[in-house]
């Protein structure tokens, strides 16, 4: 290959997807580096899974560039997909088959042959923790096993790019955070990890550089940090007043942070320091029924950018 | 890369191929018994069935029907299966498989299925001697088509749609019908003669006569009428076939 160690592996410019009138994804640009955690962060709809598909080779390009691995998905669909592993949002398991032959059947897609599929299989049932499943049935699993079942399977042709649409929307913690751990340990083999989210705390786990997404266009590009240093403080100050105190406070709270934000349940306050905002509250005469000082998120960028939560 | 997507459908066979195997024994068997044996033991006058026995003149026609409703059913819901209750499809066209390969596979799948019951169907028909010619062999082969000119075309229906119901009104008002009067158990020529031109329109008419010239060894006394069957159920799977490539494409690719 010709590739240089610094060209992106996934290069997109001015990408648009149309379905219609309607615009999914609104002439987004941006590099994905060999390597790399990329992220999309954004709310239900913004157009991240578009994106996703797109990159997939499973929804053409309505408009702009994109390349994946310095290939043409319009022409080079077969090829990309070859080199690819994905997760999509919904597990496409075949559940009336073991997990083992979901895995072997899955390595006789890419045109593995039978005994390097079962040596790929024992090696992956192992990283996904499912040796011990690996003859019963998908159905019965739990959503966390059928996960990691569905990224394991992702990497049965050793893929140099793994996307991940919403990896672990509706796991419970723990589950989430086993499946973290997974791609963690993938992203330190060097397997470059573009993902969706809506989740802060999954992309700040996750991704090393991320773009947040609202209404299908790209609105701020970073690493979860700078992200964060950019659009936020250092910390917030949350402050939860009794029903109907919170309409009335009308200014009282000026000049105490650098900014100060009405949510319907709660008033942020964006200081450097949460604490010195909390004491200058109080001092204020004002007596919030909780005060939370915690450090600023990616939540709040979000915030910021487009003035609504991420998920409402 | 059709293979793949054959193989697929191989394995998840494997675990009921032992019930599937003898339910194609039995069911043949019931039915000869029943209709051919038993209730042809009142049929006295088969002069307008060719002079043959109700059993012989009976027998390929419920091969042909039962090749309809086998191809029927596995274009129906397992495509479904593969779009939405699995997503197998989806998963599939995530990798070097392409829909078209998806599409083709499964009808391979059909057409293997086809050949397995028709195979054991044909058997049954040779051990109760319902049979008046060796061409009776040959008969595999007309029933498999017979029943991918239905498979066809009903997958490409099948892949347009988003839930089983519709499919109860291809059964109820299409196949049922079908089965009952294409031929199968009485010539078509005691339908009136409005009926006659509307069964002559249906594959399962075709069907069932070129699989019965076959068993009874008339096919020789009608080349063209031959022709007519085979141009025309070739024509539905070739053109079944094309259209389910189009629809499962547009089903898995975003427009």
């Amino acid at each position: 290959m010709s590739d240089q160690p610094t060209s992106p592996l996934i290069h997109a410019r001015g990408l648009t997807k149309r379905f219609g009138e309607f615009v999914a994804v609104d002439a987004v640009d941006f590099d994905v580096a060999p390597g790399e955690s990329f992220g999309f962060l954004g709310p239900n709809g913004a157009g991240k899974t578009s994106t996703m598909r797109m990159i997939g080779c499973v929804s053409p390009v309505s408009d702009g560039v994109l390349e994946v691995m310095g290939l043409d998905p319009g022409r080079d669909g077969a090829k990309i997909r070859a080199r690819l592993g994905v997760v999509p949002q919904q597990d496409t398991l075949d559940t009336e088959l073991t997990v083992r032959e979901n895995l072997s059947i899955y390595g006789r897609y890419f045109g593995l042959s039978r005994a390097e599929v079962a040596r790929r299989a024992d090696e992956l049932l192992e990283f996904a923790q499912l040796t011990e499943r690996a003859d019963d049935e998908v159905e019965p699993l739990s959503g966390g096993m059928k996960r990691r079942l569905t990224i394991a399977r992702s990497l049965i042709n050793e893929p140099t790019v793994l996307l991940l649409d919403e990896p672990t929307t509706g796991l419970d913690p723990q589950a989430r955070h086993l499946l973290w751990d997974r791609l963690y340990r993938l992203k330190q083999r060097g397997v470059t990890l573009v993902l969706t989210t809506h989740y802060m705390d999954e992309a700040e786990q996750l991704c090393d550089r991320l773009v947040v997404m609202d209404k299908a266009k790209i609105v701020a590009e970073g690493s979860p940090r700078s992200l964060i240093e950019r659009y936020s403080t250092r910390e917030v100050t949350e402050l939860r007043f009794a029903p109907g105190i919170a309409e009335t406070l009308d200014g009282q709270l000026d000049g105490i942070a650098e900014r100060v934000e009405h949510l319907p349940d709660r008033v942020l306050l964006y200081a450097d320091d949460g604490e010195a905002a909390a004491v200058a509250v109080h001092d204020r005469g004002l007596r919030p029924e909780t005060v939370l000082v915690r450090r600023s998120s990616l939540e709040d960028v979000f915030l910021r950018l487009t003035g609504r939560s991420l998920i409402d | 890369m059709v293979g793949r997507v054959f193989e697929h459908r191989l394995v998840l066979y494997r675990r009921t191929f032992r019930s599937s195997i003898f339910s194609s024994f039995l069911s043949p068997v019931l039915f000869l018994t029943a209709m051919g044996l038993g209730l042809g033991s009142y049929v006295s006058n088969t002069a307008s069935l060719g002079g043959v026995p109700y059993l012989d003149f009976l027998a390929p026609g419920l091969l042909a029907a039962m090749a309809m409703q086998t191809a029927s059913f596995e274009a129906t819901f397992p495509i479904i299966r593969g779009f939405i209750w699995n997503k197998v499809f989806h998963a599939m066209a995530a990798t070097p498989i392409a829909p078209r390969d998806i599409a083709l596979g499964s009808l391979l799948w059909i057409a293997a299925r086809l050949t397995l019951t028709s195979a054991i169907f044909t058997l049954v028909i040779i051990a109760f001697g319902a049979y008046e010619s060796p061409l009776v062999v040959l008969c595999v082969a007309s029933a498999v088509l017979t029943g991918m000119a239905f498979a066809a075309p009903i997958a490409a229906y099948s892949a347009t749609q988003k839930n089983p119901n519709r499919f109860s009104t291809i059964f109820r008002f299409g196949i049922t019908p079908l089965f009952l009067f294409s031929g199968t158990f009485f010539p078509v020529s005691s339908l009136p003669p409005a009926l006659q031109i509307v069964a002559w329109l249906t594959p399962l008419f075709h069907g069932v006569a070129l699989t019965r010239s076959l068993s009874l060894g008339t096919i020789g006394q009608d080349p063209a009428a031959t022709v007519v069957h085979i141009a025309y159920l070739t024509t539905l799977v070739v053109v079944g076939s094309w259209l389910a490539t189009r629809t499962v494409e547009h089903r898995l690719i975003d427009g």
